[in-house]
Order: C-alpha cells, then sequence, then structure tokens
C-alpha cells in the first residue's frame, strides 16, 4: 500500500513516538495535582509549549493547546463571537469546514457573516469583498494553505488590508505549519490555528496561537487549565508528540524541498501528458499537494480502482468523504459540479519517494486507458 | 512500570488521573506506529482500519454502561462532555424552558457549564448537599419548577466519593420531563453503571480516570426516547454532526480497550481496593481529631477524604511527600481557597483546609497503605507540635470563642 | 507550587519551635491570623534587663511558607532591640525566603507577628 493521503493525516515520527512512549506507558500525573507526579507533567507541557510556540515564532503565552484544529478554529470563532456580540465575521470561501460551520451557526443567532470569494485560481479577492460601511468586516479567518489544492494565500497583504480596517484577523496555518514559513510574530495576525497530527505528530492536540491584545470567552469550561480558555485535563502524551514535531517542522521543510518538491514536478508534468487538469496551477501551492482531474473520467470509478492497486488518495479532503457533495473549494473556484466531481488529491508526505510516484504513474496510466476504452464501448 | 517510579511517591491520587494500564498502552501503540489513517478518510484502508479500530472502541465503552455503541459520543474529555451535555440539551430544549438544577458539589466542568447558561438567560438552582455529601431526594423535587428543563447530577464524587442516588433523581425527572445528565468521570469501573435501566438521558464518561489515556472521553445520548443536543463544535460534521473534529484514533483505541479491562474486571477489582480502603480507614482513624468526610456506606472504595484537625493542609500536603495525594480537588489546587465540595458539606474552614483526599487504585498495594498511615502518624505528630492551635486544643481552649486578628 | 531551598529548610528544620510562659513580664506574646484564613502565627520573644532579645520562640498553623517565615524571624529576632525588631518589613522576609506572589501575605504575617509580640511586652512593661 502506497500512502498518498499526507494532507488528511500524517505517520508519527519514531523520534515523536519515542518521546511520547514514556509519557503513555509510565505513572503519569495530572498536570494540576500539587505532586512530584503533577509537576513533572506541568513541567513536560511547559517545554512542549515553548517548542510549539518557537515552531511559529510566537511566545509560549500565546499558545493554548486544545484537542483538535476543529476545536481550535471553534473557540476563536465563538471565544469572539461572546465577548463582541457585534463582530461581523467573514471567512474566505475555501475555508475547512471547521471554520465555515461555526460562523454558519453563528448567522443562524443572528450575526452578520460573510463569505469572501476566491478567484479561478483559488486565491482571496481582496477587491471583491463587499464592505458594508455601515457594518463592517470586525473578524476576518483565512487558511494560509488549502488541504485540498495547497493553495497559499498571499496572507501579508490580506493582514495589512484588515489591519488598517481594524479587523481581528485568523488563519488556519494546519496545512501549512511544517511545509512553509509560519511566522506567527512577522505575520502580526491575531490568532492562529495548528495542529499536531498534519505535522508527524499525533492525533488528538492541536493549538490555537491567540495575541494577548485578543479578549476572548472560553468555549469549554471548567478546571480552568490553559489559563482559563480551555478547560479539561491535559493531554500530556500528545502535547509531549505535538511539541517534538514542532521542533522538526524545519528539517521536513528542508526534506520537502529537496526531496519533495521534484517529485511534484514530476507527477505535474506527467499528469498533464496524460491529459490532466491540475487546480490552482498557477497559483504558489505547498510542494507536496497535487489536486487534479481527468475530463470525461469518473473520478470515484477511478479513486476506487487505484484504491484496489493499492494507493490511498482522497477525492478532496477527507472530512468531506463521507458525502458526496463536490469539494466546496474548487465550486469557489468556479468549477463546474460535475469536474469538481472527480477530483483526486495527492498530498506526499517527508518519506515519499521517486519509486512509489513511478509506481503511480505507471499505475495510472493503464487504469486511464482502461476506463477510456470502457467508456469508448459504453459511447 | 519502569525502575524510574521506584524513587517517585506513591501515587494515592488515583481520582485525579490514573496511570494507563500497560495492556491499553499496548493496544494503543500500534495505533500510533503502524495504522496510521484519518478515520473520516472513506477512500483507502488506512482509514477504513482506523474507523473499525474506533467502531469497536465505541462497543467497548457501550458494553461497560449497557447502552448502544450508537449512543456514545467520542469527546476530548469528561470536561468537554460535559460542557456539551449542559450547553448542547440546554439550548435545544430552551423552548420549554430556561431553569436547570445542578449540585454545589459537582465538577467545575459541569459548575461552569451551568453558570455560563446563565448569562445566556437561563435561571439555575445549585442544590446544598447534606452533611454527608449525598443529596436529598425531597430538596431536589423542591427545588423542581415549571420550567425546569434540565437537571445535572454527578454518580460519583470526585473528592468525597460518595455515589448518588441517580435512579430515584432520574425518576424523578423522568415524571417531570427533565432532561437529565450524570457526570460519571469518577465511577465507571467503581460502580455498575447499566443505561438500559437507569433513567437517564445523558451520561459523561473520561478515559484518565478509568487506566485510559488523556484527552479522550465520550457523552452518552440516548436513542430511546430520543434526546437531542445542539452541537457546540462545528466542522466536518463528524461524530453525526454532534461533534467535529478528527478523531485521534489510538486514544479512543485506549478508551475502548481501559473500558473493556474494567468491565471485565470491575468486581474482583472492587473487592481488593474496598479491603485497602478499610486498612487505610482503621489505621488513620487511630490519629487523634480525624473526621472522615462523606458518606462512608454510599461511597466508592477507592476513595477516602480525611480532615485532620489542628494542622494546615498544604503544609500536610509538603510533609508527606513520600505519597501523591491531592488536599481539595486537583483540578483547584493551584488556589488557596479551601475545598468548595467540603465547603458545600458544611465543614469548616479549618477542617476544609486539612484534608487530604487518598484515592487509590488498581496499582495500590497492601504495604502502600501502611507506609501512608505511618507517614501520617509521624507527620501529623509533628506538625501539630508546631500548630498553635493544637496547644490551644490541648490546654482545653474553645476556639471557637477566640477573637482571631484577621489580616 | 515550587518552594525555594530556604522555604523547604526552615519547613523540613525549623528553627525554635515551642512556647515560653504566657505570664512571664519578660515575655511578649503575638498571636495573629485566623484559622479560616489557613494561617495562624504565634510569636513570643523575651527579653533580657538590657532589653534587648535574648530568645524567640513560635507555634505557627499554616502552609510551609508561613512556617519558614515564623522559623526566619525568630532567627532574626535574637540579639535585636524591641525597637530594631519592631524595623523588620516583610519584604525583606520574603526576599530572603524568595516567596512566590501568591505567598506574600505569609511575610506580612510574620511582620504583624512580631509587632504583636512588641506590643504585648511593651504593654507589660508599663
Amino acid at each position: 500500500m502506497i500512502y498518498f493521503d499526507y494532507n488528511a493525516t500524517t505517520v508519527i515520527h519514531p523520534e515523536v513516538l519515542n518521546e511520547m512512549i514514556p509519557f503513555l506507558s509510565n505513572q503519569q500525573g495530572n498536570p494540576a495535582s500539587n505532586h512530584k507526579f503533577g509537576r513533572r507533567a506541568q513541567t513536560a507541557i511547559e517545554e512542549a509549549r515553548e517548542k510549539v510556540a518557537c515552531s511559529v515564532n510566537a511566545h509560549p503565552s500565546q499558545v493554548i493547546f486544545t484537542a483538535s484544529g476543529t476545536e481550535s478554529n471553534n473557540t476563536i470563532i465563538n471565544g469572539i463571537a461572546q465577548n463582541y456580540p457585534e463582530t461581523h465575521f467573514a471567512y474566505s470561501a475555501i475555508e475547512h469546514p471547521c471554520i465555515s460551520e461555526p460562523i454558519k451557526s453563528l448567522s443562524k443567532k443572528g450575526f452578520v457573516t460573510t463569505k469572501i470569494p476566491v478567484d479561478s485560481q483559488g486565491m482571496l479577492d481582496l477587491d471583491k469583498i463587499e464592505n458594508d460601511s455601515k457594518n463592517p468586516i470586525s473578524f476576518l479567518s483565512v487558511m494560509m494553505a488549502n488541504n485540498e489544492t495547497g493553495i497559499i494565500q498571499d496572507l501579508p497583504k490580506i493582514i495589512e488590508w484588515a489591519k488598517l480596517k481594524k479587523i481581528i484577523t485568523h488563519t488556519d496555518a494546519v496545512q501549512a505549519l511544517g511545509k512553509i514559513t509560519v511566522d506567527f510574530e512577522m505575520l502580526e495576525v491575531d490568532a492562529m490555528t495548528i495542529s499536531s497530527h498534519k505535522i508527524y505528530g499525533p492525533q488528538g492536540v492541536a493549538a490555537l496561537i491567540l495575541n494577548k491584545k485578543i479578549d476572548m470567552s472560553a468555549f469549554i469550561m471548567g478546571g480552568g487549565q490553559e489559563k482559563g480558555l480551555r478547560s479539561g485535563t491535559e493531554n500530556i502524551a500528545a502535547i509531549i508528540g505535538f511539541g517534538k514535531a514542532c521542533e522538526r517542522t524545519k528539517e521536513h521543510m528542508v526534506l520537502l524541498n529537496r526531496n519533495i518538491k521534484p517529485l511534484q514536478v514530476q507527477l505535474i508534468s506527467e499528469l498533464k501528458k496524460m491529459g490532466a487538469l491540475i487546480f490552482g496551477e498557477n497559483s504558489e501551492r505547498l510542494n507536496n499537494t497535487v489536486f487534479f482531474t481527468f475530463k470525461g473520467i469518473d473520478g470515484s470509478t477511478l479513486l476506487t480502482a487505484l484504491d484496489r492497486k493499492g494507493f490511498a488518495l482522497a477525492s478532496g479532503s477527507a472530512c468531506s468523504s463521507n458525502n458526496s457533495e463536490p469539494s466546496h473549494v474548487l465550486i469557489a473556484m468556479g468549477v463546474s459540479e460535475e469536474i469538481a466531481q472527480g477530483a483526486i488529491r495527492i498530498s506526499l508526505g517527508i518519506n515519499s519517494n521517486k519509486n512509489e510516484v513511478d509506481t503511480f504513474l505507471i499505475a495510472l496510466k493503464s487504469e486511464l486507458e482502461r476506463l477510456k476504452q470502457l467508456t469508448a464501448i459504453a459511447a | 512500570m519502569t525502575t524510574e517510579t521506584l524513587n517517585m511517591p506513591i501515587y494515592m491520587d488515583y481520582s485525579s488521573t490514573t496511570p494507563v494500564d500497560p495492556r491499553v498502552a499496548e493496544k494503543m501503540i500500534p495505533f500510533i506506529t503502524e495504522s496510521y489513517g484519518n478515520p473520516a478518510s472513506r477512500s483507502h484502508p488506512f482509514g477504513w482500519a482506523a474507523e473499525k479500530a474506533v467502531e469497536n472502541a465505541r462497543q467497548e465503552v457501550a458494553k461497560l454502561v449497557n447502552a448502544d455503541p450508537r449512543e456514545i459520543i467520542w469527546t476530548s474529555g469528561a470536561t468537554e462532555s460535559n460542557n456539551l451535555a449542559i450547553k448542547g440539551a440546554g439550548n435545544f430544549y430552551s423552548a420549554k424552558g430556561k431553569h436547570i438544577i445542578s449540585v454545589a458539589t459537582e465538577h467545575k466542568a459541569v459548575i461552569d457549564a451551568v453558570r455560563e447558561m446563565e448569562r445566556l438567560g437561563f435561571e439555575t438552582t445549585f442544590i446544598e448537599p447534606e452533611p454527608d455529601g449525598l443529596i436529598s431526594i425531597e430538596k431536589f423535587k423542591a427545588a423542581i419548577r415549571p420550567d425546569t428543563v434540565l437537571a445535572s447530577v454527578m454518580l460519583v464524587n470526585n473528592e468525597i466519593g460518595v455515589i448518588q442516588d441517580i435512579t430515584a433523581i432520574g425518576n424523578i425527572c423522568r415524571e417531570q420531563q427533565i432532561i437529565f445528565h450524570v457526570d460519571a468521570a469518577q465511577a465507571t469501573g467503581k460502580v455498575k453503571i447499566d443505561l438500559n435501566e437507569l433513567p437517564v438521558d445523558l451520561m459523561s464518561f473520561s478515559a484518565h480516570k478509568t487506566y485510559g489515556p488523556k484527552g479522550v472521553g465520550a457523552l452518552y445520548v440516548r436513542r430511546k426516547p430520543r434526546i437531542r443536543i445542539e452541537a457546540q463544535m462545528h466542522g466536518g460534521g463528524h461524530e453525526r454532526g454532534m461533534r467535529s473534529g478528527t478523531l485521534a484514533t489510538h486514544q479512543i483505541v485506549g478508551m475502548g480497550e481501559a473500558f473493556r479491562i474494567a468491565r471485565l474486571e470491575m468486581e474482583s477489582e472492587c473487592s481488593r481496593i474496598k479491603a485497602l480502603q478499610e486498612r487505610l480507614l482503621k489505621g488513620l482513624t487511630e490519629i487523634d481529631e480525624t473526621y472522615v468526610n462523606g458518606d462512608m456506606k454510599k461511597r466508592v472504595p477507592h476513595n477516602l477524604n480525611v480532615s485532620f484537625n489542628y494542622v494546615e493542609g498544604e503544609s500536610l500536603v509538603m510533609a508527606i511527600k513520600g505519597i501523591a495525594v491531592s488536599s481539595g480537588s486537583a483540578c483547584t489546587s493551584a488556589s488557596l481557597e479551601p475545598s468548595y465540595v467540603l465547603r458545600a458539606l458544611g465543614r469548616s474552614d479549618e477542617l476544609a483546609h486539612s484534608s487530604i483526599r487518598f484515592s487509590i487504585g488498581r496499582f495500590t498495594q497492601e504495604s502502600d497503605i501502611d507506609f501512608a498511615i505511618k507517614l501520617l502518624k509521624d507527620k501529623i505528630d509533628r506538625l501539630r507540635d508546631l500548630s498553635p492551635l493544637w496547644e490551644m486544643f490541648q490546654e482545653g481552649v474553645d476556639l471557637e470563642k477566640v477573637e482571631w486578628a484577621e489580616h | 507550587m515550587a518552594y525555594s531551598d530556604k522555604v523547604l529548610d526552615h519547613y523540613e528544620n525549623p528553627r525554635n519551635v515551642g512556647s515560653f510562659d504566657k505570664k512571664d513580664p519578660k515575655v511578649g506574646t503575638g498571636m495573629v491570623g485566623a484559622p479560616a484564613c489557613g494561617d495562624v502565627m504565634k510569636l513570643q520573644i523575651k527579653v533580657g534587663t538590657d532589653g534587648v532579645i535574648e530568645d524567640a520562640k513560635f507555634k505557627t498553623y499554616g502552609c510551609g511558607s508561613a512556617i519558614a517565615s515564623s522559623s526566619l524571624v525568630t532567627e532574626w529576632l535574637k540579639g535585636k532591640s524591641l525597637d530594631e525588631a519592631s524595623q523588620i518589613k516583610n519584604s525583606a522576609i520574603a526576599e530572603e525566603l524568595a516567596l512566590p506572589p501568591v505567598k506574600i501575605h505569609c511575610s506580612v504575617l510574620a511582620e504583624d507577628a512580631i509587632k504583636a509580640a512588641v506590643s504585648d511586652l511593651k504593654s507589660k512593661q508599663k
């Protein structure tokens, strides 16, 4: 089986696992407890917090641990909504559902919300924003890199625009971390979401990086952990793993640039020779992601066939694989429903190699020919 | 346990968190190292294997409490479960009324979530328990109003280990058509829970209080009669829309295994631990001026909460570093406030301050108990030698009548 | 909560624990704090004919920092005149023991105890 679905989830790096195992199997304290076990757990968490902060150039005190990227995104949106009931929430049309859904839910509760369109290359179009002067946008969430297309937004420009309008800014950097430079301080973004299981860390832990100027209410309440902003006993082993994974992101970026970028170039060139349409081809994209389709070929049939041959790929994002809706990202880019239905995503990992890509391309080629013949017969 | 734990104190803080059972860790590790995959990825076997493991774990959690697996929603822990149950059901049924009943001795996660509902326009009643920690059914009945929509009562208290009569309370809720939520984080593997019989609509669970990993929990949401909750976390629509977010497969697998072991071993384990509790109780009550907090009969064997009069709690915890215990609840240890649970039982500030929660479990040995008793006897003697209050008590001064120069 | 080594030392090996006879005219007793607040400090000083504190004893019901604060001041008090004793400031105690902010009140209590003991002694000597 060849795994080409690293944007859905990565495999834990052995070094990460090594750091986690003592915290999984030995006797552990509750970090809130005032005894040796508890204090040791607390110290370990604070060390991990420093590593996480360092990987995105933030201060450790700005890191709030949560259980998932979804939770981080829900936390910032709800936290702002509670403290600022007049907030006008804006988000890009290509955001992950864990941004768009909580904002839609606020819209039902009477909040003003705006979905900002993207152009055919998947880039946010600032000129297209219809900003009501009576009720201007006051919160904006734009993802740094898209999970499906890999398209990287021009965040510095977007945030500069937002700052002039005193808009609170948030970016979902879940797919960006470990693949491109993520610098919280330099970006001057107010809040940022990052997640462990996308960067070779364990599932079940993520973070919200929060500028201290932001006054936010808690989303999950109780024992007052994470400075009262996120209650619940800390998931120590996962947090330790997350810290280690963050520490490794710089090395992973080097690996992606050196080893994976050429594979992406090869994939794109070969796919195009076979007649594929590459989505967002003219935009800057992550080095590991290729999102494409073959006109006239049913994507799910192709995906099933490739799966039988041992390739783990995705159609759209994993989270929306549950339903057969066409990718909302592609629809937002003006792609027709029919073409969007057939989209296939390859997302490579740091250990993907040329042999895997070659094998895949051969398999794809033969499968395409078979399907074309079938279609020809049917026609 | 590795050699590293040898120089650590003896662990008697199982109610704060339990160590992961080695059998649980063993089940989890392959899901970190080998079977990676996002359970929501439907297009390849990596995702399927993860999904199968998640569903198997769901069955194990359901089996321990005799529920249908479809009634189990994964969360990141009991805190999230409690928040989801209270805010989710409170908001969903708010058209029926906006009054919530809970108990003064609930975990902070319940109290804070209920308080949050106040901000949203709900009214709340926190019932004060009796001095033994149990709530009076009459008081509960009296608290009910025509607009009561939700009640939340914990099954086993985290600080004093008392078991509330949730059958009686639940029956009243049924009669009055009140949604009934139970925080069972401290109960799994300690008391029998049969949700087929119990009149409970929503129940919160935690893995790390039952020898599973931290960072995972569950919420039981009854199907018959069907209980609905408003989702709090929105996104990919995981857990039938009730709770979005990628599931941590290895953690869920760990919770499943932990609950499976709990189901199989609960009976024998509880009787062993009961004997340890009795031994500890006998030893500690040999010390003068010692008070047990909470009823001893309706109580899990894993907990013993004792106040040592005329010694101060924090210095006591410092003195008994050889054992890891809590003074008050772990989650509030950082603050200097006396335990709100003991205050709610009517304990004086002094006795609340000097309370120690011993919580024992699967890996506690008889020798640990004997060590703890000896340690407590020695250190309390020493601290009382230092205590002006003990001196006054010995001299026959009535401390109640002293006019203290408060600062 | 992490305690400084000095707090731990005083807590593990408290100096000058005990009591003098309260009725002794050479003994001043200060009792401050309240059980309900979690701290009660009893500090006693004994002066020689020259008015210099020749001995001090304490008993404290309270946290490690409270015990350490009172133990420390019994050391400092010996050899001081009453006026010098009254000059001891809580900030000096807090600094010596490296008390964290949440424990500053322990040093305040120790300062209050000194003042109460001195004033008790002075009222006896009138």
